[in-house]
């Protein structure tokens, strides 16, 4: 007997067994490259990587005009896909920048120690950027479900990478526990909707579902409330996003910026996917569920997010809320909608990585938690990191100075178009109630002088000294500020590219 | 005769200059001598501008207009009107005076500081200039961002309480604006403000209105303007009610007025009875008020009052006035701030019992004071009194009681102001005024002159601007017609 292996179009599979390729090379540093050269052979490596990445998604994006599903029907080669991928490895581009100046351990005082886990770190990285690439293209719940826990998997053990630390321990294990219960809710979701159609792929449980007239049917409408429970514990939406202060709070500042960027990214892409082109016949369930959800989060988030002092967890909470706003896109569930989506993440993976890059920037220059306290006179310190920050947070919040602003205004057209201006206007409240914990950063970092600050670790004041020089950090904060100023000025090219994405769902 | 690239030129050669400012590590008086070149740049351009302006030609002028997101119909459309000429022009002769009163003070952090003065005078433009709903709301929202830090950083000691209620008041009305423009655009498949339709929206018109109210401000959204007037410097706070005030009497003119008229005559009697009510509480406030900037800062929030009567009268009369006194008090209130700043630099305070008798071995601050505070009570033959007799006469052919609240508010008006003139100039010598609060300097008298000599030309040819601010015989009817 033979058995007959399906055809593989390995060019459409090709960033993402590039980044596994490279994630193996990375971690065959660890023990084959001395130690001396190993953070700059494994962060070469990922950089590497990340490039290739790009260019290959880059060149399937024009390649792939018309979508399709590959890997006998395991995976969609298609632009939506493509549109993904470029972001997260853009994002996975910039993370490692920041992390080569300064990866786990780096609290740590013993200087040997200080390179150990540098290549597992970036193997990591390339893992989960690996499936966060594949988990954009899934095509069918088992690989929606593998991708899931591949990229998932990585990001636990890099929560927990600083693990002489118990922050970062803790919240290691605390995405654990809530990742694996989110993991598990969406397994059991899958098999239900599996059991009520026999189906796994996505386009085939759309088309059994609207052919045997299953759209009411109980084990479908519930294993819909289960996948989008599951689903929105990874893409941090209230009420499943528990885990997301504290996690966002206690794992290393590099891998924060990586996790709110990229796994968002991901997560709603997936989603939106997932939606049209499974459930096409639900939309009146999933579209109010995700409204719903959009609006508690705007709510939670924001309301959070105020009384906040570690700038981590404010920023944890705007993550939140802003998962919210792009969450108005995706339950428009059209093609609008879609565009909405895929462009408002452009500017917000930038601005979101950004930020938390400047967090970890003055993090290791205090060497304690940055609060809103121990941020003041930042802004007339660091003048380049401090005018990122303002345009990143005044572009969360919708002020015309990033692609933000045209980001949320296109999730409002989105939700408007839709016949939702209840949302428009709950959007609107929402916005007006963030701006005063983004405002409260701005305060912080300039309306305060240096001479406000009172930190003493160790009885040296940290202020006043010159800061380290982190080049890199710098350039990587560079590219998120150009990324999220220039999608201002660039809508139409971006929008064109979404669209051309978007049309790649059966919308 | 095309010199339309005019209209770019003077929104972005201020947001370029702010930009090399931040990125050149300049001296501090290569700073503000940069900034000030390019604020009397950009007099110069839009000099320049307003020749090139055909006051004999209707519609939209010096327009470019380029694609920005299409697939809404959004785009970067640019262009002026006769009376956003005016504002313009109002704008970059009082940011170049407020520049160079920040320079002449030697402000911290020079290159923070004119780099935002550059780029609010770059958003102020692109506001009063912008044809598209969306670019009109970005520039709106831009103008906001350079002033919280201004204030913020460099303001007085209770700036934070100030900044926060500004910017929360202000964004409040915006925000539902914005929600209102996502409504009104996608409906008409346009954004753009010269080829969208009118709309009988009712929800909408208010949505709309409720920004430009908080902005300008009226009763009762002035709840941000005492704090934000007194604890902002003096030269922001010039800014603040001598331009940006204006963006909110622009907005009901261009966007409430010409785009919403049936909900325009449903709402008349409401907003002209809040816009009474501004004036004359306003005016009674101002008179109450115990210091310097707390008249000035009451007396525009019944002048805004005063210009939206002239505004929602509706007639051919009332719009003209509103315009020609949308200038004038403009220059007034920046005039009037820059002094106040004066006197407080001299004295450490603008409250009124501690003032007193500085007319004595000042006459230059006196002579200047008496003569911005004369052309602000609306004497016969000033530039105030032609805008409030014009707006006063349009609203008279509305209903003849709201010319009676108005003359009644213009009495108020010549309280107000004369026991400024007095607290400030006269009565016995007040205990923080010493021989070492000298008079005006002459970098003082280069900034406020030239705005006191717009105020005289003005008042010698009130009509230069209120005949040349609507094409047509009938502003109400050019107004009507979506300014055709």
């Amino acid at each position: 007997m033979t058995l007959n292996t399906p055809y593989i179009d390995w060019f459409g599979l090709s960033p993402v067994l590039t980044l596994i390729g490279t994630s193996f090379a990375a971690l065959l540093c660890a023990v084959l490259v001395p130690r001396a050269v190993r953070r700059l052979a494994s962060a070469g490596i990922a950089v590497a990587g990340f490039t290739a990445g790009i260019v290959l998604a880059v060149w399937l994006y024009v390649d792939s005009a018309n979508g399709h599903t590959i890997a006998a029907g395991a995976y969609y080669r298609d632009r939506w896909t493509s549109l993904g991928q470029i972001i997260i490895f853009g994002v996975g581009l910039a993370t490692t920048l920041l992390a080569v100046e300064h990866v786990p351990g780096w609290r740590d005082a013993d200087a040997a120690r200080r390179d150990d886990h540098v290549a597992e770190f970036f193997a990591l990285l390339l893992a989960s950027a690996a499936g966060m690439a594949f988990f954009v293209g899934a095509a069918n719940l088992i690989t929606l479900f593998l991708s899931l826990e591949w990229f998932s998997i990585a990001l636990y053990v890099m929560c927990a990478i600083d693990y002489d630390l118990q922050g970062s321990l803790e919240a290691g294990l605390k995405y654990l526990v809530v990742g694996s219960f989110g993991a598990a809710t969406l397994l059991f979701g899958s098999a239900l909707v599996y059991g009520a159609t026999g189906k796994v792929s996505f386009d085939g449980i759309a088309s059994t579902i609207s052919s045997q007239g299953l759209t009411g049917d109980t084990f479908v409408v519930v294993g819909i409330a289960l996948m989008v429970a599951g689903l929105g514990f990874k893409m941090s939406a209230a009420p499943f996003h528990m885990w997301t202060p504290d996690v966002y709070e206690g794992a290393p500042t590099t891998v924060t910026a990586w996790m709110s960027s990229a796994t968002k990214v991901a997560a709603l892409l997936l989603t939106f996917r997932v939606m049209t082109t499974a459930f096409p016949d639900n939309q009146h369930l999933w579209g109010w569920a995700f409204a719903i959800i959009a609006t508690i989060s705007l709510a939670i988030g924001n309301y959070a997010a105020l009384v906040q002092k570690n700038v981590k967890r404010i920023l944890a909470y705007s993550a939140i809320a802003q998962a919210g706003f792009m969450l108005i896109g995706l339950s428009t569930g059209s093609a609008l909608g879609g565009r909405a989506l895929m462009y408002y993440l452009i500017p917000y993976a930038a601005s979101a990585f950004g930020s938390f890059a400047i967090v970890a920037a003055r993090e290791r220059e205090l060497g304690v938690p940055v609060t809103l306290d121990n941020l003041a006179g930042f802004g007339w310190e660091r003048p380049f990191l401090g005018v990122a920050m303002w345009f990143f947070v005044f572009g969360f919040a919708g002020l015309p100075l990033t692609g933000g602003f045209v980001g949320k205004f296109y999730v409002f057209a989105a939700a408007y178009d839709h016949g939702w201006a209840w949302l428009v206007i709950v959007g609107v409240l929402a916005t007006l109630v963030s701006l005063y914990y983004y405002l409260g950063i701005v305060r912080a970092m300039y309306m305060r002088g240096p001479e406000e600050l009172q930190l003493r670790p160790g009885g040296v004041a940290v202020s006043g000294g010159a800061p380290a020089k982190e080049t890199l950090l710098h350039v990587a904060v560079g590219a998120a500020f150009v990324v999220s100023v220039g999608s201002l000025f660039a809508v139409q090219p971006l929008i064109d590219l979404a669209q051309h994405a978007a049309s790649a769902l059966p919308l | 005769m095309n010199a339309s690239y005019l209209t770019s030129i003077l929104i972005w050669l201020p947001v370029a200059g702010a930009i090399v400012i931040w990125l050149l590590p300049l001296s501090r008086y290569a700073t503000g001598s940069l900034a000030l070149l390019i604020s009397f740049a950009e007099v110069g351009f839009w000099i320049k501008q307003a020749a090139h302006f055909d006051f004999s030609q209707p519609g939209l002028q010096m327009s470019e207009r380029a694609n920005w997101f299409g697939d809404l119909g959004v785009s970067y459309h640019v262009g002026v009107y006769g009376f956003s000429l005016w504002l313009v022009g109002l704008t970059v002769v009082g940011m170049a005076a407020c520049t160079g009163y920040g320079f002449w003070v030697g402000r911290e952090r020079p290159r923070a500081y004119f780099g935002l003065m550059l780029l609010l005078t770059g958003a102020t433009v692109g506001v009063f200039e912008s044809q598209d709903l969306l670019l009109f709301y970005a520039f709106f929202e831009a103008m906001l961002i350079p002033l919280y830090i201004l204030i913020g950083v460099w303001g007085g000691a209770r700036r934070m309480e100030a900044t926060i209620k500004f910017v929360i008041y202000t964004m409040a009305g915006s925000l539902l604006m914005l929600a209102a423009i996502v409504a009104y655009g996608l409906k008409a498949g346009t954004f753009d403000l010269v080829d969208g339709p009118a709309s009988a929206s009712r929800w909408l018109f208010l949505g709309f209105m409720l920004a430009f109210v908080i902005k300008a401000p009226l009763f009762p959204f002035h709840g941000w303007l005492p704090d934000a007037y007194r604890e902002a410097p003096p030269e922001i706070a010039a800014v603040l009610s001598g331009v940006i005030a204006k963006v909110g009497l622009y907005g009901m003119l261009r966007i409430a007025i010409t785009k919403f008229p049936d909900p325009t005559s449903f709402y008349r009697t409401t907003v002209l009875a809040l816009a009474a009510a501004a004036l004359v509480y306003g005016s009674l406030l101002a008179f109450r008020s115990p210091d310097f900037r707390g008249v000035v800062a009451y007396s525009s929030l019944a002048q805004s009052g005063l210009i939206t009567l002239g505004l929602f009268a509706g007639t051919d009369l009332g719009f003209d006035g509103a315009v020609l006194q949308m200038v004038a008090h403009g220059l007034i209130s920046i005039s009037l701030f820059l002094v106040a700043g004066a006197v407080e630099r001299r004295t450490t305070t603008g409250e009124f019992r501690l003032l007193g008798g500085m007319a004595r071995g000042r006459p230059a601050l006196a002579t200047l004071l008496m003569i911005v505070g004369v052309i602000s009570l609306a004497v016969p033959g000033s530039a105030s009194f032609a805008g409030e007799f014009l707006i006063l006469a349009g609203v008279f052919q509305r209903a003849w009681w709201w010319a009676v609240i108005g003359a009644a508010a213009i009495v108020l008006a010549a309280m107000y102001m004369l026991r400024l003139i007095s607290a400030v100039l006269h009565e016995a010598r007040g205990s923080t005024v010493t021989d070492a609060a000298l008079d005006l300097r002459p970098g003082e008298l280069a900034l406020v002159v030239p705005l006191v000599a717009g105020l005289l030309f003005l008042s010698a040819w009130p009509a230069g601007i209120s005949n040349h601010s609507f094409f047509g015989p009938s502003p109400s009817a050019t107004v009507k017609s979506g300014f055709k």
